[in-house]
């Protein structure tokens, strides 16, 4: 079976500028993958091109085999856009219909009252779309995307409206799809957002890919820090393989030893090296 | 073929609910009752009116006809107006506002969604100006027992002049923004509508130049021609003295007229539609 999504020497130029110099990237299965990089990266342009919305200048980009923008890929997926709006005079349940009937979807009013239910908007379904705040409207655009159980879903900043309650709405969504092998390209600026919910994370920086991995992979260790009778010491440089025998030097010679705390860098840390401080 | 319809639908919707359509009802409901209100003054005067001795004019007629002829031009540019309203950012506006992303990522095609929009505009327009233009004609028929030549055509000139302006407003929104788009369509009717006052004074002058000109704006803006056909075809077996006064203008007409600007008024509506369905396919979201 082909990747969710595979992205093979991407390019896009707009004028003299080049939003994506060669990006390569896959979603396999069932895997969450965090897209990170500063404004202007090229995130969103790679999403565009995925979901059929952009045209790629040169290279590549297929979902579950199908080439991005044909009516076969488009039934795979599910897109929420960084901004985004649904008619003002539509309810929550009819958006979703409309959708349902665009999708094909056969889930009828089950299928909306499930995905209305998902993103805490039960008691929202008869309410218009204008009498709804940003947090409502962006919960009812991931409900949307999730009409049809597509295979690939692409979110762009869906959490960017959203108040913690929401953003830990939307993580535990994420989670329960990754559970049940729904692909997730996630593009967001929540690092502790992405941290906790991805597989895998890719950060890019001028159109290109500049660091991918898991968030294990990526992590540097960043010394051992060690809590004992005489206050908590921290040593620069030591890694988690040094740890046991920093206890027991500490018990040799005399000191009792409360707690042992590996150090790794954050995720964000990672990003801030990968990106150099750049902002956009 | 059903993603057509859900978003023919969709359209109908959108055009019902917005302020506009309402804002086009109210003021179509004061321009009909204006227009009764000309009828009924104008159609009781008419007896005191006395052409001087040797004049044949069918005063009624010509009466008739000037005030139906109103009504059509009335019907035209208010039907244009909702067209352009509904219209002009289906593509760039749509977009800039993000309401039309959710939709290109459905696995509908952009020629389908395009070709809805196109339907939904279309079918409510129509309904419009049919609707508009048989309550003139009713309004006058039954005030000064006057009824045009041609009933129905007339009517279905004007909605398909309203057509040729909708597919030029669709291929504008893909390229313009809503704002230049929308200004660009109503110059480009105002162009049309100067290019008819033309033709008139052309006739008038017997300016074979004007009305050169005025002939290429009329190939050039279809909708245009298709109301000056209209307007002929409601006086069309007017003859003598009363005919000619009313081809002066400024509501007679019909200079290109006939089956040739039918036909290619529906063809230019295809063109525009086939250009539109080009650069929306090519066109980044």
């Amino acid at each position: 079976m082909p990747d969710a999504l595979t992205v093979r020497n991407l390019q896009k130029r707009y004028g003299s500028v080049d939003a994506l110099k060669g990006v390569d990237l896959e979603v396999g299965e069932g895997e969450l993958v965090g897209l990170l990089g500063p404004n202007g990266a090229g995130k969103s342009t790679l999403v565009k091109i995925a979901v059929g919305l952009v045209h790629p200048s040169r290279g590549e980009a297929r979902i579950a085999g199908a080439p991005a923008g044909s009516r076969a890929a488009r039934r795979e997926l599910g897109y929420l856009a960084e901004m985004f709006r649904f008619p003002g005079w539509y309810t929550a349940d009819e958006v979703l219909e409309l959708h349902q009937r665009l999708a094909g979807s056969h889930g009828g009013e089950a299928e909306r009252k499930r995905l209305l239910e998902l993103v805490g908007l039960s008691d929202a379904a008869g309410r218009r779309v204008d009498g709804m705040s940003k947090g409502m409207q962006q919960r009812l655009g991931v409900a949307q995307s999730l009409v049809g159980e597509p295979r690939l879903l692409m979110l762009d900043e869906p959490t960017s409206a959203l108040d913690p309650v929401g953003r830990r709405t939307v993580r535990l969504l994420l989670e329960e799809l990754r559970g049940r092998g729904v692909s997730v390209l996630l593009n967001s600026h929540l690092l502790s957002e992405v941290e906790l919910v991805c597989d895998r994370v890719v950060i890019l920086l001028g159109g290109e890919v500049v660091t991918a991995g898991t968030p294990h992979e990526l992590s540097r260790p960043r010394g051992v820090e060690l809590e004992t009778d005489e206050g908590t010491r921290r040593i620069d440089g030591a890694t988690r393989e040094d740890a046991p025998r920093l206890v027991a030097e500490a018990v040799a010679a005399g000191r009792k030893v409360y707690g042992v705390h590996v150090l790794t860098s954050t995720l964000e840390e990672v990003y801030l090296e990968a990106v150099g401080g750049e902002t956009s | 073929m059903t993603s057509v319809w859900v978003i023919v639908g969709y359209g109908f919707r959108e055009a019902v609910r917005r302020k506009m359509f309402a804002v086009v009802l109210v003021l179509t409901a004061l321009f009909l009752v204006l227009f009764w209100l000309a009828n009924h003054f104008v159609f009781r005067s008419l007896d005191t009116i006395t052409p001087p001795s040797g004049v044949n004019v069918d005063t009624r007629t010509f009466a008739g006809a000037f005030l139906l002829g109103l009504a059509m031009f009335a019907t035209l540019f208010l039907g244009v107006v909702l067209a352009v309203f509904l219209t002009m950012g289906a593509v760039s506006g749509d977009a800039e506002r993000g309401l039309l992303q959710p939709l290109v990522a459905r696995p509908i095609g952009r020629s389908s969604l395009l070709v809805a929009r196109f339907l939904g505009a279309g079918g409510v327009c129509t309904v419009y100006v049919l609707a508009v233009y048989s309550a003139g004609m009713i309004i006058t028929g039954l005030t000064g027992h006057w009824w045009p030549d041609r009933l129905l055509w007339p009517g279905v000139e004007l909605a398909v002049g309203v057509l040729v302006v909708i597919a030029l407003s669709l291929l504008g929104s893909v390229v313009l923004s809503a704002t230049a788009n929308g200004i660009a369509v109503f110059m480009l009717f105002g162009a049309g509508l100067v290019a008819g006052l033309l033709a008139s004074i052309g006739h008038a002058l017997n300016s074979h130049t004007i009305e050169h000109a005025s002939t290429i704006a009329s190939w050039a803006l279809p909708f245009e021609a298709l109301y000056q056909d209209g307007l002929r075809m409601i006086t069309e077996h007017a003859s003598g003295l009363t005919g000619f006064l009313l081809q002066l203008g400024p509501f007679g007409g019909g200079y290109v007229h006939g089956w040739g600007i039918r036909v290619w008024a529906v063809a230019y509506i295809l063109v525009v539609g086939a250009l539109a369905l080009a650069a929306f396919r090519r066109r980044d979201l």
